[in-house]
């Protein structure tokens, strides 16, 4: 069992360092494009002036202010130097000039903004006052403000676009910073005795240091572009010296002579200023690490989901009476990544069905493709039927859904709108759906409110939702839900992210919420017993389908499939007993982009056989009785379960013994 | 190897108060379960042990000793509750673990390294591995080495295994228990679960708006709850149906 999760994951994840994965990313068309550009780019800067050092330094009185010839591609300037020559060999200048005050603002930037998190609490409040004022200081006001005090002159003005950076960046790094020094990971390594340096060099660093690659990217185009401003205002580099800036003044004068004079150097630097844009996309690429072209497996998951055995055996193919169906419902993404695989279910009307499973069994998408709101870019296949209308093949009929389903999150944090009071986004469902006017809608939603449990509702509905607590919020969710009829309540996980006393509270307010309207409810969730409070009917998920189906009456006597006996073995309850070690289910399920042949939960299971190893077990009608489907060639056997149950934990629980014993030892 | 004290111990955050006069001791080599609903201060009582969070009135000792009020290296360890936020992204999971480690050779950091990992159940060849590469199950046993690697006296886990499934719950907490057993370190256990907490702790210590309203030996709570709180508690449990229990063999 450890052997499998170790193969699993050893190989599909190599370790990947910084230089491996900014490899990966030079490989894409950005960063291919990036590193081309940028390496012609220092070629230029190295080889220009001594290549074309002479002959754009080379005064011709014979030839003083050409236009575009044969022997001058660009023209000629006052003194007939050729600007084509002029404009490469001003490269060098220009970018040195550019990249040093960049480097002055990234150093003085990560100075100052690191310092708060190195120097004590006073200190490091002092620190940020300091650049809070430094950045109001507006930034051209600045620069103007610093190159007079340097004096004219190319050094002056590197001093001085450099340190006009350093507010701007040292705030960014502030800011990141503290984001990450708020972290879990930081807290542990303090209380390790890790001291504040160590801890910005290894910790605070590392993760911060896309965006800022990426800001000082853009610092550098902006300093490129100052430095033609300054130099063209004449208070940058001066004569003998020239850059792309000087050129540009130069040139501007004749522009209506010889615009070609005027506009190289400009090209230049917009052309420059696009080589670093694009370089510090593919380093902040290389940082986005899931983005970069991690080697996914090809996807061959096979496309055709066992065609004849599921249809043959899916009831719900049949069912004229469900409210809502799927039918070899196929949920995939982008890289071969599939996390619902071949699912069927229905819920009639008023039902209360009940979707387990562990997480990444597909089980939330499964709603939410029932809901029609699988994310971008998900791709969705099979048929998703509401109340008889088919959402895939004709979307329009998904607006029906507002009105008649109603879905509840889980984190009640999250789904309503922090900026409106609550009333009004209760108010806005019989708006939109109902065509309600503005003060019938509220009314509505301060009765909603109340039928939730809420108490005073005509003062909580002008509230916002931080003035509730997270179960109230719940609740005023689900009061939502119930703005219009709902006909089904999809609930994912409602009760997850709320205390246990107040998560028995909202399991009531659903099982009444039922009662009253007679709406139909799929509750999505891991936990088997908020699944038994509520439901009638259980559907089990295991990488990505559905194991077994079943009453809830048999859930915990009658279960036949190998995985769902173990996830309800696993629950530790007020009986567990003390002297043994909690049953645990070896091994990992399956990545949803790996390929499986057979039943997915062969490889964790301690009954599989060579037939499960290769052959997909099919949803079919268990010997429990009526409404008992389960997926599986060797399914448990019969009512109570005493032995195969106990043996079942017992197996698993002593393999992962075993194995860790060995470890210690 | 140590025991953990608090006096009077109280947590303000300006003008809110998250935690007031918890006096609570955990003897050495023990295992004491901190349970309360959310908001009750439970995590906050565990933040202040280790400095994370201030500690406006009381003492907090251990072995005798105060702790001190700023985060540092102590004899006492925390383990978070979510394995994805607690360990460094950018950070291999041997280094994590290397960086608790005292002081010493790097040869023997290795060593140690793999022997803390094997300890835990994950393979030490994955000691080159990034935090993504593991799931939550396996990134909560390496944040538990890494704890384990600082040689805690006490260790304080807070809701270790509240954003893990089930079935990998049941795995990080027999490695707890195991560990702690073998280990003999004292052991405050944060957590919602009275299930859980019944099956770990040998005594409990419940929670309420900060305050403690009821300590006792494990069995002797879950069989007569002299509180309201703890009663409330009980009764949340959503009940599983009758199934065998494993002692009907």
């Amino acid at each position: 069992m450890a052997a499998t999760t170790v193969r699993g994951v050893v190989s599909a994840e190599p370790p990947e360092s910084f230089a491996r994965r900014l490899r990966q990313s030079l490989r894409t068309p950005i960063g291919a494009a990036a590193l081309a550009a940028a390496l012609l780019l220092a070629a230029l800067a190295v080889a220009g002036p001594v290549v074309f050092g002479d002959q754009a330094s080379k005064i011709d009185t014979s030839a003083m202010n050409q236009g575009v010839s044969g022997a001058h591609l660009l023209g000629t300037d006052s003194l007939g130097r050729d600007i084509a020559a002029r404009v490469i060999v001003a490269t060098r200048l220009t970018l040195r000039l550019g990249l040093s005050a960049t480097a002055i603002g990234l150093v003085g930037g990560l100075l100052l903004g690191l310092a708060p998190s190195v120097l004590g609490r006073r200190a490091g409040r002092a620190v940020t006052g300091v650049v809070g004022v430094l950045v109001a200081f507006p930034g051209l006001l600045f620069v103007l403000f610093l190159a007079t005090i340097f004096g004219i002159g190319s050094t002056g003005a590197v001093l001085a676009i450099g340190l006009a950076l350093v507010p701007t960046l040292a705030r960014l790094i502030q800011n990141l910073a503290t984001s990450v020094a708020g972290s879990d990971y930081v807290a542990t390594a303090r209380i390790l005795g890790v001291g504040r340096f160590r801890i910005v060099v290894r910790h605070v660093l590392p993760n911060i240091v896309e965006p800022v690659v990426l800001f000082a990217a853009q610092a550098a185009t902006g300093s490129l572009i100052a430095f033609a401003g300054l130099s063209f205002l004449g208070l940058g580099v001066q004569s003998p010296d020239y850059d792309w800036g000087r050129l540009l003044n130069e040139g501007l004068s004749r522009i209506y002579v010889n615009p070609a004079s005027a506009l190289a150097p400009g090209v230049a630097v917009v052309l420059a200023g696009l080589v670093f844009a694009l370089l510090g996309e593919a380093v902040a690429q290389t940082g986005g690490r899931r983005t970069a072209a991690r080697a996914v497996p090809a996807a061959r998951t096979p496309v055709a989901m066992n065609a004849d055995g599921g249809l043959a055996q899916t009831p719900a193919d049949v069912d004229g009476d469900a409210l809502a169906q799927l039918t070899h419902l196929r949920v995939s993404f982008p890289g071969g990544r599939t996390a619902v695989r071949d699912v069927s279910l229905s819920v009639a009307a008023g039902e209360a069905v009940g979707l387990v499973g562990e997480s990444g069994s597909g089980k939330s998408l499964t709603a939410l493709a029932l809901a029609h709101l699988v994310p971008y870019p998900g791709h969705v296949q099979g048929v998703v039927r509401f109340d008889g209308h088919d959402l895939l093949a004709d979307p329009r009929s998904g607006r029906r859904l507002g009105a008649e389903l109603a879905m509840v999150f889980q984190d009640p944090m999250t789904s309503l709108n922090p900026a409106l009071r609550v009333g009004r986004q209760l108010a806005e469902v019989s708006e939109v759906h109902l065509g309600q006017s503005r003060k019938a809608a509220l009314a509505r939603a301060v009765d909603r409110l109340a039928a939730v449990g809420i108490p005073d509702p005509e003062r909580r509905a002008r509230q916002r939702p931080h003035e509730y607590s997270g179960g109230m919020r719940q609740r005023a969710f689900i009061g939502m839900g119930l703005m219009a009829e709902p006909r089904l309540i999809i609930a994912d996980e409602p009760t997850t992210a709320l205390d246990v006393t107040v998560q028995k509270q909202v399991l009531e307010l659903l099982g009444r919420v039922r009662a009253d309207s007679g709406a139909a409810l799929l509750l999505i969730s891991h936990d088997l017993g908020v699944v038994a409070e509520v439901c009638d009917r259980v559907l089990v998920m295991y990488a990505g389908r559905v194991v077994e189906e079943l009453p809830v009456s048999r859930l915990f006597q009658g279960a036949a499939h190998p995985y769902t006996r173990a996830l309800i073995g696993a629950i530790p309850t007020m009986t567990t007993d003390l002297d043994r070690e909690l049953a645990t289910i070896p091994g990992r399920p399956p990545e949803p982009g790996e390929e499986i042949s057979g039943c997915a939960f062969a490889t964790r299971c301690a009954f599989a056989r060579d037939r499960c190893r290769g052959e997909l077990p099919v949803l079919a009608p268990a010997a429990g009785g009526a409404g008992h489907r389960v997926a599986c060639w060797y399914p448990r056997a019969g009512d109570g379960g005493t032995v195969t149950d106990d043996t079942d934990t017992d197996d698993t629980d002593t393999g992962i013994t075993r194995a860790e014993s060995e470890a210690v030892a | 190897m140590s025991s953990l004290e608090l006096r009077g111990v109280g947590v303000r955050y300006g003008r809110f108060t998250a935690v007031e006069g918890v006096d609570l001791v955990v003897p050495d080599g023990s295992v004491t379960g901190l349970v309360g609903g959310s908001g009750s201060g439970k995590s906050t009582v565990g933040k202040a042990v280790v400095g994370l969070a201030p500690l406006t009135a009381g003492r907090i000792l251990v072995d005798g000793a105060d702790q001190p009020r700023r985060p540092g290296r102590t004899a006492v360890q925390l383990v978070f509750q979510n394995p994805y936020a607690s360990l460094d992204p950018r950070l291999s999971i041997g280094a994590a673990v290397a960086e608790a480690l005292p002081k010493a050779r790097r040869a023997e950091r290795a060593a140690e390294v793999a022997r803390l990992l094997g300890l835990v159940g994950i393979d030490p060849a994955r000691a080159v591995q990034l935090p993504e590469a593991l799931s939550g199950g396996q990134r909560q046993r390496v944040a538990l080495a890494r704890a384990l690697a600082a040689r805690p006296g006490v260790l304080i886990a807070d809701e270790v295994t509240s954003a893990l499934d089930v079935s990998v719950q049941g795995a990080v907490l027999n490695l707890l228990r195991r560990l702690q057993r073998d280990l003999g370190f004292a052991l405050l256990f944060i957590s919602h679960d009275l299930a859980v907490v019944r099956y770990l702790c040998d005594q409990i210590a419940v929670l309420e708006s900060g305050r403690l309203v009821e300590c006792g030996p494990t069995a002797e709570v879950m069989a007569r709850p002299a509180h309201e709180t703890t009663r409330t508690l009980l009764s949340c449990i959503p009940a599983l149906p009758a199934r065998t229990a494993p002692e009907a063999t």
